[in-house]
């Protein structure tokens, strides 16, 4: 029984033999409860895997518990045992998603190039459907497989000829058994099992979305006209596969497909929008530190940034450091009074509170202009945006600092300040000499990782300014854009997605970070823990 | 008196100085509260009447109620699972030597040193294929959210814990192992007691992160009956900016009861805590 003195090879000592540990009952009981809800979970987990025939999902998950159930009956890998729990939800959703967004960088994933080649082929040719003479027509009834007001829509259709129900949605048309619809006097469908109708009311709330559907078919696709008929238009553009090109059957203008930019592109190099998606190797990487329009922004942004969070840590460390300094003193009355009050902001919730602030510097009716009787359009230039952006984080941050600050002054032994008095330093020397570095040593990390924190800020800038004030000739990154914001609104903003791009500068961000607080965690002795 | 000035003066001085820039917004944010009209433009520093119009028509208007309930269940539990998580590995970073330490060490620091939600895409689809197979844990649920935010336990906690522990002397897990404790005794029973001023600091960072999560719950919880209060009151002001101020600054009010409950429950633990690990380690 070796469990409990071997870690693993790099003990250092050897001990006497340990005897054989006591099994406490309610340790025992507590681990077999544990395992027997480990199994439970499993196999409540594994059904749905065996339903949908997910057999990679079902071998992983009979793997895990497996390997958990060793884990914990052998009296091996003691470590291991400590560390599995917080480990495998690490795995499952910090490494796999950043790892899956990093691999994202490396294509061009965003709007208009999301999935296969094929799918950008069937949209392409859905998109150009249009009614020509002759085509056939149904009539429609628009039902959902879910909730009337936001489930996803289905067309079903009747054949007026032949009396075939079928339904369909984006993804294909398929028939209909007659026995699970009923069809009205009119053709149209009434009822059908599995699908909720949507009645009149309901659908016309929803026809933007009914007209954009497209069910596509062999030679097109079905399309709404109106809310109760349909018809099976001509595809205007088809795929040819012998040229690999899209070909425009009334214009006889074609697109070759181009693998390298995923896209079908003319000869005269216009472009169609519904492209796929395709490894592009660096050029994201490249993009950011070579074409000139993406270039600059990213780095007047990137001083910026170290600025914003240079001063949020700095500011909010001085201002605490100084009120923990100017409270520990024994002869200060009411301390008690002014701690509790002082560490108010930390209380408040944050995110509520950057909203309130972003209303206080509201132009019009902010509380700061009214307070000061002033007229500044805060938000609207550079330099009073960055400064207000800064005031809210030092409001924010302070009682932290503060707090901290306190504790760790009070762990400094008094007898070595008035030491260095009696020696004849100064108070402000004492405080250089023997206080601040003290401190430091005590503070430095918390610093690191308050600086790592607030240089990804996101909240800061997107519930306050929101980037604002934007120059003239790129609204897509404004003077108080810290690049957490500014690669939000690449990957989400309103310009499309650009998921690979942004990706691209979220690995930046990450180095950019990683390098930052390695360099200095290197200068703690918190890194020379790691190497004992 | 000039001495009294030089060394008590002066610290009266910064105290006000500091509180009066701490307490403006509160001041502002409860005058709002009270203030009958309830938006943004009628409001002032000084309340302007007192009514709790505003805190009837939370209640009523909209699910705060619901909103509340979640966001203290959702930050309870995270914490709490996260806090113990962390406290196991942090043991074992501490006590433990074995293969793979190191690099395991920095690579929890690391991990966390990328931007997560710019992962917002990937956690969108993993749990679009997770809520079309087990409907419970996926969109719209609390236990979804919490296993989401689970994700993050181990991280820069797990190194202020694992400070913590450094400054414990090893002699005492090693006599108690002589004794005939197992790990795990050592462990609940020795280790878990001295560290708790840790891990107090570390459940109320947590929970204060948690409540105010905004981004992640914003993609996660649509559903009007799940959402927490960060994405239920950001909903408030989102449109309705002026209209809605009196509503959503007493929304901000209650919002900061549970902090300050843990806060208060808490507190002689947090003033140790937040520094003992580093001073000493």
């Amino acid at each position: 029984m070796t469990a409990t003195m071997l870690g693993g090879p790099a003990t250092r000592q050897a001990r006497p033999a340990p005897p054989e540990p006591a099994k406490s009952v309610v340790g025992q009981v507590a681990k077999a409860l544990l395992l027997g809800l480990t199994i439970a979970i499993a196999v409540w987990a594994a059904f749905p895997l065996i339903e949908n025939e997910i057999w990679i999902g079902l071998a992983i998950l009979v793997v895990t518990t497996a390997a958990l159930l060793y884990l914990y009956l052998t009296p091996r890998h003691v470590p291991l045992k400590y560390l599995a729990p917080g480990t495998i939800l690490l795995i499952l959703f910090q490494v796999f998603p950043v790892l899956y967004t990093a691999s994202t960088a490396f294509t061009n994933f965003g709007d208009g190039h999301r999935g296969s080649k094929q799918e950008a082929v069937v949209a392409i040719q859905t998109a150009s459907v249009t009614q020509v003479p002759g085509s056939q027509q149904y009539a429609l009834t628009v039902a959902t497989t879910g909730d009337p007001a936001t489930g996803p829509l289905v067309f079903l259709v009747t054949d007026p000829a032949t009396r075939q129900v079928s339904a369909g949605n984006a993804d294909g048309l398929k028939g209909l058994p007659a026995g699970e619809v009923t069809v009205g006097s009119t053709g149209r469908i009434t009822a059908a099992s599995g699908y909720t109708i949507l009645n009149a009311g309901q659908a016309s709330r929803r026809s933007a979305e009914i007209t954009a559907l497209a069910v596509p078919t062999k030679g097109g696709a079905i399309r709404s006209s109106g809310l109760s008929r349909a018809y099976e238009g001509k595809a205007g553009r088809a795929f040819d596969e012998r040229c690999d090109c899209i070909r425009d059957t009334t214009t006889g203008q074609t697109w070759t497909a181009n693998e390298k930019v995923g896209a079908f592109v003319a000869a005269d190099g216009d472009r169609l929008a519904q492209g796929w998606r395709v490894s592009v190797g660096l050029s994201n990487f490249t993009r950011v530190l070579t074409d000139s329009a993406i270039a600059t922004p990213f780095l007047r942004t990137l001083v910026w940034n170290f600025a914003f969070a240079l001063a949020s840590t700095g500011g909010t460390f001085v201002l605490g450091l100084l009120l923990a300094m100017a409270l520990h003193s024994p002869r200060v009355r009411g301390r008690t009074a002014y701690r509790v009050l002082l560490v108010l902001p930390y209380a408040m919730p944050s995110f509520a509170m950057l909203l309130v602030w972003r209303d206080m510097f509201n132009t019009d009716f902010g509380l700061i202009n009214n307070l000061f009787g002033s007229d500044v359009d805060w938000f609207g230039g550079s330099a009073s945006a960055r400064l207000a952006v800064i005031l809210v984080q030092l409001w924010l941050g302070y009682p932290y600092m503060f707090l901290v600050a306190t504790g760790a002054l009070q762990a400094i032994p008094r007898e070595l300040s008035e030491a260095s008095r009696i020696d004849g330093a100064s108070a402000w020397g004492g405080f250089r000499r023997i206080t601040l570095p003290l401190l430091m040593v005590a503070l430095t990390p918390l610093l690191i990782s308050s600086f790592a924190f607030n240089f990804n800020n996101f909240n800061a800038i997107y519930l306050t300014t929101e980037g604002a004030p934007f120059p003239a000739d790129n609204p897509a990154n404004g003077a108080t854009d810290l690049l957490i914001t500014y690669t939000y609104r690449i990957a989400f903003g309103g310009g499309g997605a650009q998921y690979g791009y942004a990706a691209a500068i979220s690995i930046f961000i990450f180095l950019i970070v990683a390098v930052v607080s390695a360099i200095s965690f290197r200068r703690t002795r918190h890194l020379e823990e790691v190497h004992a | 008196m000039t001495r009294w000035i030089q060394q008590v003066g002066w610290r009266h001085l910064v105290g006000v100085l500091v509180l009066a820039f701490a307490m403006v917004p509160i001041v502002f944010v409860f005058s709002a509260a009270l203030n009958p009209l309830g938006t943004l433009s009628s409001s002032e520093l000084v309340p302007t009447g007192a009514s709790l119009a505003n805190f009837t028509n939370l209640f009523g208007n909209t699910a705060f109620g619901r909103w509340f309930l979640n966001s203290v269940v959702i930050a309870s539990v995270s914490s709490i699972a996260s806090v113990f998580i962390s406290a196991l590995a942090a043991y074992a970073f501490s006590r433990r030597r074995f293969r793979g330490r190191r690099v395991g060490l920095l690579s929890v620091l690391l991990i966390q040193m990328f931007p997560q939600f710019l992962a917002i895409v990937a956690i969108f689809l993993i749990f679009s294929t997770v809520t079309d197979l087990w409907p419970a844990i996926g969109f719209n649920t609390s236990w979804g959210l919490i296993l989401l935010y689970l994700g993050g336990a181990l991280g820069v906690n797990t190194w202020l814990m694992k400070g913590f522990f450094d400054t414990l002397p090893r002699e005492l897990d090693e006599s108690a192992t002589v004794d005939g404790a197992s790990h795990a005794q050592v462990f609940f029973r020795i280790l878990l007691p001295l560290v708790a001023p840790i891990l107090a600091v570390t459940a109320l960072l947590a929970f204060i992160g948690t409540i105010n999560e905004f981004l992640i719950a914003n993609v996660f919880l649509t559903d009007a009956g799940s959402k927490t209060l960060p994405v239920g009151l950001y909903g408030l002001v989102a449109g309705e900016r002026n209209a809605n101020f009196g509503m959503f600054c007493a929304g901000t009010l209650l919002t900061a009861i549970p902090t300050v409950l843990v806060f208060q429950l808490l507190q002689r633990y947090i003033t140790d805590g937040l520094t003992a690990g580093a001073v000493k380690g």
